[in-house]
């Protein structure tokens, strides 16, 4: 009976305040953190005058993991299972950083196939990523069409990863020192199928939103953000492009045989919802030549590196061979040997420059070990871009943004 | 008035009622069908053949489900908001001819429940009652998402409600009556009003689609921005009613517009049929342009983008207003050159 009592009289305490937050021009309104666009846990405490966004209080943690201390306690090959868990849209992106963070602490090269592979998957992988931002845009627009049209094709890149490395959405994919196989004949068939299919689809996709006098009345100038201030907050990657600068570290700084390949990076000039629709609808394209040219020159050679310390020999060897059980052992357990130093290394995410920072004290896992990640940077950036706009933009600021929960909180 | 006659109407009034009913529950299977189609998707096959008793299902877990009211919620005005909505849209197919007289065993019988001589006005009187629905459900709730959602269902309303009335009421002067049997009957055979009135079709199809809360103009509801609008505190069959009345008025709407600028009943050549040929066809030709509409609504639907608040009110206001404006000056002059007066 008493804890009843407390119960209502609980109640009506929640009752009054909000009905006393309505009264006045003035309202509160928690936008999430469980909300149908917040696609993931992100809270906003908005104050609002009608639809009008006077101020905005975030709260970010709710799916905090503590991935960089889990990382100070594991083996370097254990990490990866972690950085699946950032952007979840793009694990393979993150995995192959990760391995390229590895070695170059450990100073090993990789094979020019290798390179190509991974150009190959890292693409795929920001395809997948664009697609999901993109067609979600559309989705928070009203638009419902576009996004399980695109799913389909985002469904024929996870069947790709499947055939790589087994694996859906937090891939794992690859090893530090290559690839644990090589690419299949079913991967080329698929891979060539995807390649023949989708800029059909694609284009279709295009023309249901990019020139769709709704789409722009509602896009254009909804969370906008000038390139100065974009730089000032450290934005990266498709946002700071829609902004207006050309900042990307697949160009800047190649990794992984960038180099190599012809592409263009676009850029916007508005910095709002619809640039940043156009920007990632026209990387997507140029990824897709970008896969073209590496399968098509896919180079012969090895589809890892040698290094027999880092990568797990076959278990033919294992059983017959003496260095290769020692190898076997070692990394299995995690005791390999890791040179002392401090790297950075940076790729471009489906999000923008995803980097990692290691340091190394010789321990068999990192003394230390930071993801710079891009939503995390993103998400400060929002009340600034909401204040001022109504509801409805806010929700398509955030969509098109991409903030990624999994990356906001590691 | 006689017993027989009162029965008759009873009767008819439940067969309509049933059919109003059955149409909805398969209006959803049809827009999940429609919407799969257009997602190159299968949609709901599991129950039954081709998934037809998916709508039964569904209803059947609504009432099943538990009646919950929130604690915070005026329970009265809860309960009295999907009621609302539902009575609304049901009654508004009390007016309307869904085909000529049918002869059964010597008896004439009307396809209308009644043969109202101000059809129209009552059409559009239970429309604007239907906004009491949302806006109840929406403040009894005590839910921020559904008061926003409230406000912009009935702000949303009384401005569409105005240009589909000034479209309306250029009908009216075509015909010269607000009967809706009166409107039939003056687009005989391929006389239709559309052929003379085509900025008004458009116009009051804009309406329709915001009167009934469709894409692109179902704000009220909109899930990306207010969760699920006025129902988000719903559950049970009080959201099966919401949902329902939805569908409802999606088909008396369907109607309403064939009625006002396709003729209703009537076809082409249909001058060579009569009797109870005629009625059935006629039935057969209302159903028919209804069913069309409805598809066309869920096409919209699952193509178009939805509009911000204030772009729906500056359509609203700025185009659809003066342009129905415009098209009823321009009726009025084109009749009154016709009747003489400029002679």
């Amino acid at each position: 009976m008493n804890t009843l009592e407390k119960q209502k009289s609980k109640i009506e305490a929640t009752v009054e305040s909000s009905i006393e937050t309505i009264d006045g021009d003035i309202a509160t309104l928690n936008l999430g953190p469980t909300h149908p666009s917040t696609h993931g846990i992100f809270q906003n405490v908005l104050k609002v005058d009608g639809e009008k966004i006077l101020s905005s209080v975030q709260t970010v943690g709710y799916i905090h993991r503590a991935f960089e201390k889990i990382a100070e306690r594991r083996p370097y090959s254990q990490i990866t299972p972690l950085t699946d868990r950032l952007n979840y849209c793009s694990s393979p992106i993150n995995n192959l950083g990760w391995y390229m963070t590895v070695e170059k602490l450990i100073g090993a090269e990789m094979p020019k196939r290798v390179d190509y592979m991974r150009v190959i998957i890292m693409e795929l992988a920001r395809i997948a990523d664009h697609l999901v931002c993109n067609s979600v845009i559309g989705v928070d627009a009203g638009a419902l069409t576009g996004f399980t049209y695109l799913f389909q094709q985002r469904e024929k890149i996870y069947e790709l990863f499947e055939e790589v490395c087994g694996a859906r959405l937090t891939t794992n994919l690859g090893r530090i020192g290559g690839f644990e196989r090589d690419f299949s004949p079913e991967f080329h068939r698929k891979l060539k199928d995807f390649l023949k299919d989708f800029p059909k689809v694609f284009n279709e996709f295009d023309k249901l939103l990019s020139r769709n006098r709704i789409f722009m009345d509602r896009t254009i100038g909804a969370g906008a953000i000038s390139a100065e201030r974009a730089l000032q907050y450290s934005f990266v990657g498709p946002n700071l492009r829609a902004a207006g600068v050309d900042y990307d570290v697949r160009v800047l700084n190649p990794y992984a045989s960038y180099e190599d390949f012809d592409f263009i990076i676009p850029v916007g000039t508005q910095g709002d919802t619809y640039d940043r629709f156009q920007v990632r609808q026209e990387e997507i394209r140029q990824s897709l030549r970008i896969i073209e040219q590496a399968f098509n020159n896919l180079p012969e050679g090895d589809y890892k590196a040698d290094i027999p310390e880092f990568f797990l020999p076959p278990k033919e060897e294992v059983y017959n061979n003496m260095e290769a059980l020692i190898y076997h052992f070692k990394i299995v357990m995690g005791e390999t040997p890791i040179p002392v130093g401090e790297v950075y290394h940076s790729v471009e995410g489906g999000n923008g420059e995803l980097g990692y920072y290691l340091i190394s004290d010789g321990g068999r896992s990192p003394y230390r070990l930071q993801f710079r990640r891009p939503c995390f940077i993103y998400y400060q950036a929002y009340p600034e871009m909401i204040t001022g706009q109504s509801i409805s933009d806010a929700v398509l600021t955030l969509s098109s943004m991409n903030v990624i929960a999994g990356e906001l909180d590691a | 008035m006689e017993t027989s006659e009162i029965i008759e109407k009873l009767l008819f009034i439940g067969l309509l009622f049933l059919i109003t009913l059955g149409i909805a529950a398969y209006a959803t299977y049809l827009e999940r069908k429609v919407a799969a189609w257009f997602q190159d998707r299968i949609g709901p096959d599991r129950a039954g053949p081709f998934g037809i008793l998916q709508p039964l299902a569904d209803g059947g877990k609504l009432f099943f489900k538990e009646d919950f009211i929130p604690a915070a919620a005026d329970k009265w005005l809860f309960i009295l908001g999907p009621g609302i909505a539902m009575f609304t849209s049901m009654m508004t197919g009390a007016v309307i001819p869904w085909s000529s007289d049918i002869e059964i065993a010597g008896n004439t019988i009307e396809l209308q429940v009644a043969d109202v001589n101000i059809g129209i006005l009552f059409i559009m009187g239970f429309l604007s009652i239907g906004v009491y629905g949302i806006m109840i459900g929406g403040w009894a709730s005590n839910n921020k998402f559904s008061l926003f959602s409230a406000i912009r269902a009935s702000s949303q309303m009384i401005s569409y409600e105005l240009a589909m009335g000034i479209c309306v009421i250029t009908i009216v002067m075509l015909t010269g009556s607000l009967s809706l049997n009166k409107i039939v009957e003056s687009q005989h055979g391929m006389n239709w009003n559309v052929f003379y009135q085509p900025v008004a079709f458009i116009i009051f199809f804009i309406c329709a689609l915001a009167e009934t809360n469709r894409a692109p103009f179902d704000l009220p509801e909109c899930e990306s921005e207010l969760i699920g609008g006025y129902h988000t505190e719903y559950g049970a069959m009080k959201m099966g009613f919401y949902l329902f009345s939805e569908y409802v008025s999606m088909f008396i709407s369907s109607a309403i517009i064939s009625i006002l600028f396709f003729g209703g009943f009537n076809f082409p050549w249909m001058d060579h049929f009569n009797g109870n040929t005629l009625a059935i066809l006629g039935v057969i030709a209302m159903f028919t342009k209804t069913f069309i509409f409805m598809f066309v609504f869920m096409w919209i639907r699952w193509t178009l983008p939805r509009f911000r608040f204030d772009q729906l009110m500056h359509l609203g206001w700025k185009s659809l207003i003066p342009m129905a404006l415009i098209n009823m000056l321009i009726t009025g002059i084109v009749i009154a050159f016709n009747e003489g007066w400029f002679n």
